[in-house]
């Protein structure tokens, strides 16, 4: 295998008294598209915080590009540095954007402090960005408030690329769009990643988007892996009885809901 | 067909930025006793709106027009008494458990409540029904959860909670808005399964609003797709999800990404779903539809049968007897 573009071994985040994460370890291949599937309290959103440094790790290494990344950077210029490693992609595309900024004031704003590029190549690079992710020219210059939950994604996606990263990680980056503009979003992650190589960390509850967009999953449940390997293996054929529950819990026509007693008396508390 | 509900020509305004916009248009559509009917749709479609004019929640300054019958009574003309006895047999369970909760109260207030201002039952009898029915939707130590605070409880509980309440007074028909969309899936499951049997046992008419085309083809008997307030196709859930009829159905389905198999590309719709006050003149979904024609944008298909269900697209005989062209 190639050596890793990120590499996180035995992470561990203890929040109190509450062990949020517990002995993680997984790497991610240059181009490659991992996946970590969980539900909500399975730590997978604070792996994700802490790899991009949001969260600082009890115990454990991150390593991106060759750099360790585990404890807080030293300098501006580290921190700078690090921008070109990994980027992120949250959750809610409402509160991930600056209402008083457009879209093309938000990415010009990344390339001018992460390239050295002159005015004019900039606004290049701006509309280059833009058709990668499928915004129109009006788009880019309206605010915010005046674009779709959608479109506000790609804003978001296009911003983090303009750091050109090495790792996008994608927290639930999908999960609160509709139907049919979650799929427009899925291609355009496709296409991004076929052209410029960039590797994915998919952090996502949904396994149908999991088979869609990722190589290789892993599977958190309490804060520690349960299960890995293949996406096509892990979802055709689970082993560890978790896997096997969430498999089983996505509707399919003739699906029917299981009501197990037993699990009741653990999630009450 | 012997309905339990039927909405006739139902149209909503509500008052946005000062002005009446249209959120529903022309909706029509007939629940049966005990019958489990999905409605499927995108943001904006109106689904919602829907459920929330039949149990008469919808917000002030509300313009509506169309019938609303539960039973022989005209469910719009219903006032005090009357409202409270319609809205005990018509319950309603929301997406945000914890936005429909008063967070300083106990449980036991909340579930007790209604039966002990409306129905004059004593407290320790209204209890003891609280905690039959607790157990009922599967919560363990029911006793202990009545003097519990909402904050206590996580998400999945809290909603099972809702469920507990909206079946307290021994309702015909639940409408259910979106009420497992911020569970984690399998939690989803069990909630679904535990509306399914008690809807199973009691003989609950059901209308089952959701965003996830699938989940509704599997735990309803029939599925109807609203898009930009109106209903586009309203068929048998096997049927629908197989061999859609309307483009935007087929659209949907093809749209979603399957759990069973990875594709290429996902086939995709242009543009973004739009409210009813936004879409065009003509046959609403025409600006986005891959095989719109002139005479689509001309007139407003009205909703007709056709191979079993009823669909309000004029291309849909041709596109059925062509599924290759919807589907991948």
């Amino acid at each position: 295998m190639t050596e890793a573009i990120l590499q996180v071994e035995g992470l561990r985040k203890v929040f109190g008294a509450a062990v949020a994460v517990e002995d993680v370890s997984f790497s991610l291949a240059p181009g490659g598209s991992l996946a970590i599937v969980g539900e909500s309290g399975s730590g997978k959103t604070t792996v994700a915080n802490m790899i991009v440094g949001l969260e600082r790790p009890t115990a454990g290494r991150v390593v991106a590009c060759g750099r360790d990344r585990s404890r807080p950077p030293r300098s501006a210029r580290e921190r700078r540095e690090r921008g070109h490693e990994v980027q992120i992609v949250f959750q809610d595309p409402y509160s991930s954007l600056d209402p008083r900024q457009s879209p093309a004031a938000a990415v010009d704003e990344v390339l001018r402090l992460h390239t050295r590029l002159g005015a004019p190549q900039r606004r290049r690079r701006v509309e280059e960005l833009a058709e990668l992710v499928g915004l129109d020219k009006r788009q880019l210059a309206a605010l915010p408030s005046r674009l779709s939950g959608g479109q506000r994604q790609r804003v978001a996606i296009a911003r983090a690329l303009a750091a050109e990263p090495q790792v996008l990680i994608l927290d639930e980056s999908v999960a609160a769009l509709d139907v049919s503009i979650q799929a427009q979003v899925l291609n355009v992650l496709a296409d991004v990643r076929e052209h410029t190589g960039v590797a994915y960390l998919f952090i996502s509850h949904d396994l149908a988007v999991v088979r869609q967009v990722s190589d290789e999953v892993v599977v958190m449940q309490g804060g520690s892996i349960v299960e890995r390997g293949p996406t096509s293996r892990v979802l055709d054929e689970p082993e560890h009885p978790y896997t096997r529950l969430l498999r089983a819990s996505v509707p399919t026509l003739g699906w029917r809901p299981a009501r197990r007693l037993t699990h009741f008396s653990t999630e009450a508390r | 067909m012997n309905a339990l509900l039927t909405v006739t020509g139902l149209t909503v305004r509500l008052p946005l930025d000062g002005e009446p916009r249209k959120v529903l248009s022309d909706v029509s559509l007939g629940i049966g006793h005990g019958e489990a009917v999905g409605l499927v749709g995108e943001s904006g479609s109106g689904k919602s709106m829907t459920a929330r004019s039949i149990a008469r929640l919808l917000p002030q300054g509300a313009q509506v027009e169309g019938e609303i019958g539960y039973a022989g009574t005209d469910v719009r003309a219903l006032r005090g008494q009357g409202l409270r006895d319609f809205r005990s047999k018509v319950s309603m369970v929301f997406q945000d458990p914890r936005a429909h909760i008063n967070p300083v109260r106990t449980i036991g207030d909340f579930l007790t409540e209604a039966l002990r201002v409306n129905r004059r039952v004593s407290r320790r009898v209204a209890d003891g029904q609280a905690v039959r029915a607790l157990e009922e939707v599967g919560v363990a130590d029911s006793r202990r959860r009545l003097r519990q605070f909402p904050h206590e409880l996580s998400g999945g509980l809290l909603q099972r909670v809702m469920i507990a309440s909206a079946l307290l007074t021994e309702p015909r028909l639940l409408l259910a808005d979106e009420p497992t969309t911020a569970l984690d899936v399998t939690t989803q499951a069990e909630v679904m399964a535990i509306l399914d049997e008690l809807r199973r046992e009691r003989g609950l008419a059901l209308l089952f609003i959701t965003h996830d085309l699938e989940l509704a083809a599997a735990v309803c008997d029939r599925t109807m797709v609203m898009y930009a307030g109106r209903i586009m196709e309203s068929r048998a859930s096997a049927l629908l999800h197989e061999r859609p009829l309307h483009p935007y159905t087929a659209a949907l389905t093809a749209a979603r990404p399957s759990v069973l198999r990875r594709v290429h590309r996902l086939t995709t719709v242009p543009g973004r779903p739009v409210s009813a006050f936004e879409a065009p003149g003509g046959c609403p979904f025409a600006g986005r539809c891959a095989h719109v024609e002139d005479r689509c944008r001309e007139r407003r298909p009205d909703l007709r049968p056709l191979a079993g269900g009823e669909v309000a697209c004029v291309r849909a005989e041709e596109l059925h007897q062509e599924p290759a062209v919807t589907r991948d």
